[in-house]
């Protein structure tokens, strides 16, 4: 038998021989090289700023640290003490959950429940809510200050004390701090729990109808509690926004400094974050302060990133039960 | 509206009919529901409209700054309307209704007193609220050519804000070319290129980012930062755009990520097979198949990347080292409108023309964040409609 020559030869080029040897050629290499980089440099960035804090911060933080006021000096390490403003901040979030899960969440249900996602007045709404989580936060500051303090806040004083020359609701308050920061993150608030609502399987709702269930009832009884971890995710992530801004509480509540804890909504109030700001920017011996600023910033970091991965953990565990139900 | 309560049977959601015609009280409830749905666009009207509205006498320039002022003689305030002399004063309602005669004449005479203390020259005459000395450069008595001047607390008050919005425009500048390679590249990666296993530990990691406050930041930027980049580059004043500008950009990283990342990650699979399947790498493929299929998105992520830049505050307080200097240098220590708002709104007198000028320049801050999320909103549409095949 001879060997048969084939008729036509075919001579391999070097891109089918790279092809046959699974090795993609040196460009690609380089640019997955680099992005790759690029979201190494990314992580490790993230791991510098938080190494810092944490390394700096934590030899300094002590019991007696976060569970005083400041009694005199508040950049002196000996005597300083930031109760008052892990209180306030606490304080703040959790009025400004009040507000901002009920309307987050009904707007939510509108938007998925009830609203046609085609028509021109859902894509407003969502246009809307897409706007609001890009306004800057010194505008909400300015608009606090506008609109809660001087419009909301001198109506009040006009209506129920005209004769008394102080003003009681016309003045930076912790309730219209967390107001200004409740319409903040009302976005963060809406996303959230309309992605939780949309994992829901239709099927579940028909289900519902057919056994004769009212509308109401099924978002009541079938959709709203499947909705909880998500509704969840959203208000955590609303706190741990809000609990680290400091630009719309400048001017609508934050105090520099307070020798008594609020008591009142319409007291002043003082906060972690416009703490750190004020330690950063104010102290007469920023090399005296510094361990002070550090142990701060780690309150502040634990407060925002222990609430964060807490908020991805659910996040998570929810979509893999929604995954297990379709 | 989503339906009435007529006795037909309406056509409910998702084309299933209801069981049972509405309940009074469902009725309400789900009016309710449809009201509160429209707090958000309510409040993004409300915004606009209560900052506007501060800075609208400005605007119409009914505002007067001038240093030089007709001074009423104090023996004359029994002539004057209480409201006359209140606008006269410069007090509000009710700094005006609390305080009595004495108060009031002694206030008359000192301002008599400050109108004699007015330099005698032509700059006192000027309005410096008026348009054309917020924008355009002016020769200030002592001054050898017109200048850009922001300099609101001093006699003559200069309030041009162009040397504010070089100073924003120069600090996102630096953020977005610092944080727009990194983050898209990132993007790209943890998207297409990454196996399964990194891409589940990275993009949440890379988006925890997001989670660090901007005061944080901002403390990191002048703590740490300014240091080693004095060192690095050996320029002069500490506090700079540049410093500013990066450390802004570790801020927008994690926006510009996440949107680029997730319009890259919804385009069909498929795509990515065909190219594979046809021969092309892995970076192929992304480079040349997915990434010009998500353009849109990325360019809606660059544009959120801007308007969240150009909108920071705390960050460029606290690193910019903050002077009004009317310069393109990036080493040069500079000054935003995000900053200037934040450390002189809290000095100025309620309702005044500093007030007011602050408020005008979050208007222009709020027009400009608004038309750049307008932008990513409508190109986000678009690609959403074209990836479903939808035009």
């Amino acid at each position: 038998m001879d060997t048969q020559t084939p008729l036509i030869q075919f001579r391999e080029s070097p891109d089918a021989l790279r092809l046959r040897s699974g090795k993609p050629d040196r460009m690609s290499r380089f640019f997955t090289g680099a992005t790759g980089f690029a979201a190494l440099l990314i992580l490790a960035i993230l791991a510098i700023i938080l190494g810092n804090v944490i390394w700096n911060g934590m030899p300094v933080l002590s019991w007696r640290f976060v569970s005083t006021g400041t009694a005199q000096d508040m950049f002196d390490p000996k005597t300083a003490g930031i109760l008052p403003m892990i209180l306030g901040t606490t304080a703040k979030v959790f009025l400004m959950t009040l507000f901002v899960i009920p309307v987050g969440v009904i707007t939510a249900i509108y938007l998925t429940e009830y609203a046609h996602s085609t028509s021109l007045f859902t894509r407003v709404i969502r246009g809307a809510v897409h706007n609001l989580a890009g306004v800057p936060s010194i505008v909400f500051g300015l608009f606090g200050l506008g609109f809660f303090i001087n419009f909301a806040g001198g109506s009040l004083d006009a209506l129920f004390h005209p004769e008394n020359p102080e003003p009681i609701w016309g003045k930076p308050a912790l309730l219209w701090a967390s107001l200004t920061l409740a319409v903040m993150t009302l976005p963060v608030m809406i996303v959230a729990t309309e992605e939780s609502l949309r994992a829901i399987p239709m099927g579940l709702r028909e289900a519902s109808l057919a056994l004769g269930a009212t509308k109401l009832q099924t978002i009541g009884k079938i959709v709203l509690p499947r909705a909880r971890p998500g509704i969840l995710t959203g208000g955590i992530l609303a706190i741990s926004r809000a609990a680290g801004e400091v630009a719309p509480i400048l001017f609508t509540g934050a105090a520099y400094y307070m020798a008594h804890y609020p008591k009142a909504l319409t007291d002043q109030f003082m906060d972690l974050g416009y703490h750190v700001f004020i330690l950063s920017t104010q102290s007469p011996n920023i090399d005296q302060t510094r361990p002070i600023l550090y142990a701060t910033v780690l309150v502040l970091l634990l407060l925002t990133f222990t609430l964060n991965i807490v908020a991805i953990l659910v996040r998570a565990r929810m979509r893999a039960q929604l995954r297990a139900l379709h | 509206m989503p339906h009435k309560h007529t006795g037909k049977r309406t056509q409910g959601w998702m084309g299933i009919r209801r069981g049972h015609h509405a309940h009074p009280f469902e009725w309400l409830a789900e009016k309710f529901i449809f009201l509160t749905s429209l707090s958000a666009i309510l409040l993004v009207f409300l915004i606009f409209l209560f900052v506007a509205r501060e800075a609208l006498p400005l605007i119409l320039g009914k505002v007067s700054s001038a240093a030089a002022q007709t001074a009423i003689l104090p023996e004359k305030m029994d002539e004057m309307s209480p409201e006359e002399l209140r606008a006269y004063l410069e007090l509000s309602k009710a700094e005006f209704a609390a305080k009595d005669r004495e108060t009031l004449h002694l206030l008359m005479e000192l301002k008599a007193e400050a109108a004699k203390e007015v330099p005698d020259d032509k700059d006192a005459s000027v309005n410096t609220a008026n348009w054309r000395y917020l924008l355009q450069p002016y020769q200030w008595t002592g001054y050898d050519k017109p200048e850009y001047i922001w300099q609101p607390v001093s006699q003559i008050h200069k309030y041009n804000i162009i040397p504010l919005l070089i100073g924003s425009l120069k600090t996102t500048l630096v953020a977005l070319l610092f944080s727009v390679p990194l983050a898209l590249g990132a993007a790209i990666y943890v998207s297409q290129l990454a196996s399964p296993k990194v891409r589940e530990v990275a993009k949440p990691a890379i988006e925890l980012l997001a989670g660090i406050p901007s005061v944080v930041l901002g403390f990191f930027a002048l703590v740490v930062m300014a240091g080693v980049l004095q060192k690095v580059f050996g320029y002069e004043s500490r506090l700079n755009a540049f410093l500013a500008g990066t450390a802004l950009g570790l801020a927008i990283i994690p926006v510009i990520f996440s949107i680029a990342e997730d319009a890259l990650s919804s385009v069909p699979g498929s795509y990515v097979q065909a190219a594979l399947s046809l021969g092309a790498s892995r970076w192929q493929a992304a480079w040349q198949i997915v990434f010009p299929a998500a353009i849109p998105g990325v360019f809606a992520a660059v544009a959120l990347g801007f308007g969240r830049a150009i909108g920071e505050t705390m960050i460029v307080l606290m690193a910019s080292g903050n002077a009004s200097i009317m310069s393109w240098d990036l080493f040069d220590s500079t000054r935003t409108i995000t900053a200037t708002i934040a450390a002189e709104l809290a000095e100025t007198v309620f309702g005044g023309h500093h007030y007011r000028i602050l408020f005008l320049l979050g208007t222009i801050l709020f027009a400009v964040t608004f038309l750049s999320n307008l932008a990513a909103d409508l190109v986000m549409h678009r690609l959403k409609n074209r990836l479903e095949g939808r035009g």
